[in-house]
């Protein structure tokens, strides 16, 4: 019995409630994260090549805001962190993406 | 926008004949299924029962109607291609209107028939398979229903509203930006495939939750049944592989309806990048697709051999292998863009590597089926025709995976062949053999052998009288989406023969729906909730399975626990006892799925036409409706012990 997740839900009424400061937290750094990049884009306040390198640092930094502030990255029960492979899996993933992406892209100097 | 100031009746007076008869047709079918829901008075019930549900079984049951209906639609548009491609030089479909029809062909086949095929077959299979009461997140469940529904109805709409997208199934960019492409078509297909997406994306992290977290007590991953592994390794599959499709639409249509220029070919676009992002997903989706396939061929197979599968850990390293391995091939979709050697050869290599677990798993249902006891049944039917099709098709495949030979195959009538071989013979076969299969375990009756084997031969003589002219078709250098062709190029021959194959699988359908139309009033009812002697975990329990699946969560100690069970003569440990059972925590129905489809498809249908007022409305009850849907406290309750032990009685079982 009681096997859905959601079963938390109505079985435990929410009297653990406290003020969620880290959602709050969370929520102003990834605004001014994102302001940032836009204020960068919109207004050419560096050049192409820094605006392209603050903005991909800046969105690291919003990849890890969201990981430990609204995604329970550090947060487990009993079972194997799941989401710790899961995370692995990504990050082999984005990286083949990216990275052979750009390796096509470039076309090996046959265009362009 | 040119949209923007078309006359509304211009929408949808277009003065093809064709597109009057489907506007008159789509009304009358409405008006019909308007006079037959409230001729019966039946609203209610399809509201209570069947728009509002929650359960797995429903939604499944949904899904499945879904893609049988986009079968046919799509299966429609096939044979209008094929009898345009008859004969030279006809005259039956114009240029545009050809484009059209084989762009809305691959679409709905891919995303409204073959995802919603394995979406019905994870929702019926896997919550039974695994001994759970339902999916780990049902209310999402129900949303990616009607995600994938409002998505579907968006594209199916736009053959009758302002025209269809006409830019092929993988609308490339530059023809699918706004200058080459102008009008709605390509807003419908961005916006519809953007819609369902989601709707696939939220199903792969729920089934994933579900497979990890609601196991039996004592069953192991490695005691798993192997269509929950296939369904592992597909969602593994769509969490990755999805958002780069979504993110590749995304841009396409942020430069279609706010000028950007992402994929243009002036002001700095790169439209080569679209077709990268593309096949990012889409060289993934084919597993997606062929996985679940593969998983319903390892139960079917075990189950008629009467034997326990080969190679268990094979097959399950087998299937995780390509989930990984598929990830590293996308570019073989396009070796002519000129992407150099050492990129060609590194994905002429990789793709040639998948072929190695592909054999693996070949092999391994051979083995399963050797010395078995096999038993010609439906499901078993299929999945022997599957065996040489795939065989066929998998080395057409690995023909094409030779990057200097590609480029005489690239966009021939020879790569149409390969991939309706791996497709159909490996996806659609496999979909049929499960349909075959969990049928009786979902609607409590047996799909009629006679009308199910006259459907079988249809189908596999007319495959290969359709599809094997066209290898050769294509050597001869006849190229894919051309939409005539002159006398005196000896394709004439082919080409008529390939469409009586076309045509062959047609009347093979017809008789499939035949028997299913037989089998509801004829067809043998199925008693015993095992109808096929099963092995895993669904069979023990009645058909259809009663509303929480489980009385009581069974303790699982072996692969295949019914069959061993059965072996041993102990099924009575599965047999339900009143002092067992406990009130039953169950989720709530909800209109609120619904709706967020259905804002969704307004929200879909006000870009489309760059409606923005209505695009807002959309969006703007989407974010209410999530809203409402965060402050819901009390979303479930509890099955009483009385009515439990009502139900099992009722069901025999206690």
């Amino acid at each position: 019995m009681l096997n859905t997740p959601e079963s938390s839900r109505g079985i435990a009424p929410h009297h653990a409630e406290r003020f969620p400061w880290k959602g709050i937290i969370g929520y102003v750094l990834s605004i001014i994260l994102t302001g940032f990049s836009m204020w960068i884009g919109l207004t050419h306040a560096a050049q192409f090549g820094a605006a392209i390198f603050i903005i991909l640092g800046l969105a690291v930094l919003q990849i890890f805001v969201q990981m430990f502030l609204f995604m329970h990255v550090t947060e487990s029960d009993e079972g194997p962190p799941w989401q710790v492979l899961g995370l692995l899996a990504g990050l082999l993933f984005v990286a083949t993406i990216v990275g052979m992406s750009m390796w096509i892209m470039t076309f090996n100097g046959q265009a362009s | 926008m040119p949209i923007s100031h078309l006359s509304h009746w211009g929408l949808l007076v277009t003065g093809d004949p064709l597109i009057y008869g489907a506007d008159v047709s789509i009304l009358l079918v409405s008006v019909g299924i308007v006079f037959v829901l409230t001729y019966f008075k039946k609203w209610k019930w399809l509201w209570r029962e069947w728009l509002t549900t929650v359960d797995h079984k429903r939604i499944g049951i949904m899904y499945l109607i879904a893609a049988v209906l986009m079968l046919f639609r799509a299966g429609t548009d096939a044979l209008l291609m094929r009898t345009q491609l008859a004969l030279p030089n006809e005259h039956f479909l114009g240029p545009s209107h050809y484009d059209q029809i084989f762009t809305t062909h691959g679409t709905v086949m891919i995303f409204f028939m073959a995802m919603p095929f394995i979406f019905a077959l994870m929702n019926i299979a896997v919550p039974l398979q695994i001994g759970a009461r339902d999916v780990a997140f049902p209310y999402l469940n129900a949303v990616s229903f009607w995600l994938f529904f409002f998505g579907a109805m968006l594209l199916n709409i736009s053959f009758v509203i302002g025209g269809s997208p006409a830019a092929g199934w993988t609308s490339y960019a530059p023809l699918a930006g706004l200058h080459f492409s102008p009008g709605p078509g390509e807003n419908f297909y961005l916006l519809a495939l953007q819609i369902t997406g989601i709707g696939s994306i939220a199903t792969g992290i729920n089934f994933l939750a579900t497979i990890f977290k609601m196991r039996a007590p004592g069953m192991t991953l490695m005691k798993m049944p192997l269509f929950t592994w296939s369904i592992v390794a597909t969602n593994i599959l769509i969490i990755f592989a999805f958002p780069a499709l979504a993110v590749a639409l995304a841009l396409l249509l942020i430069d279609r309806i706010a000028g950007a220029h992402f994929f243009t070919i002036h002001a700095g676009g790169l439209p080569m990048m679209y077709i990268n992002m593309f096949w990012i997903w889409g060289h993934p989706e084919v597993y997606i697709v062929l996985l679940p396939a593969f998983g319903v061929f390892s139960e079917v197979v075990a189950t008629f051999s009467r034997k326990t599968i080969f190679g268990y850990k094979a097959m399950v390293s087998s299937m995780l292998v390509i989930s990984v391995v598929s990830y590293f091939v996308w570019a073989h979709h396009f070796f002519t863009m000129g992407g150099g050697v050492s990129v060609n050869s590194f994905f002429a290599v990789a793709s040639m590597l998948i072929g190695i677990p592909t054999g693996v798993k070949v092999f391994n249902w051979m083995f399963t089926m050797y010395r078995g006891r096999i038993r010609m049944k439906m499901p078993m039917l299929w999945t022997i025709a599957f065996i040489p099709c795939f065989v066929l098709g998998g080395a057409s495949g690995m023909m094409l995976a030779v990057a200097p030979v590609d480029y005489q195959f690239h966009n021939s009538y020879f790569l149409v062949a390969h991939f309706h071989e791996m497709l159909i013979g490996g996806v659609v076969f496999g979909m049929f053999a499960a349909l075959y299969y969990w049928w009786p375990k979902v609607f409590g009756f047996i799909l009629d052998e006679k009308w199910g084997r006259w459907a079988f031969w249809f189908w596999n003589i007319g495959f290969y009288v359709c599809f094997e002219p066209q290898y050769a078709l294509g050597l001869m250098g006849m190229q894919r989406r051309m939409y005539t062709y002159p006398a005196g190029m000896g394709w004439t021959a082919l080409n008529f023969i390939s469409t009586i194959g076309a045509f062959l699988m047609g009347i093979g359908f017809i008789f499939m729906a035949g028997g299913i139309v037989y089998s509801i009033f004829k067809g043998e009812r199925d008693l015993t909730g095992d109808p096929w002697d099963g092995r895993t975990l669904e069979w023990s329990l009645p058909s259809p399975a009663p509303h929480y699946n489980f009385a009581v969560i069974p303790t699982i100690t072996d692969r295949d626990q019914w069959w061993t069970l059965k072996e041993q003569g102990k099924q009575d440990t599965l047999r339900v006892r009143a002092e067992d059972i406990a009130p039953i925590h169950m989720p709530k129905n909800s209109a609120k799925p619904f709706l967020v489809g259905l804002a969704f498809f307004v929200a879909g249908f006000g870009f489309v036409f760059n409606w923005y007022i209505l695009a807002a409305v959309g969006l703007f009850c989407v974010v209410i409706l999530l809203l409402a849907r965060s402050f819901e406290y009390h979303s479930d309750y509890h099955i009483p012990v009385d009515e439990v032990i009502h139900t099992e009685t009722a069901l025999g079982r206690l």
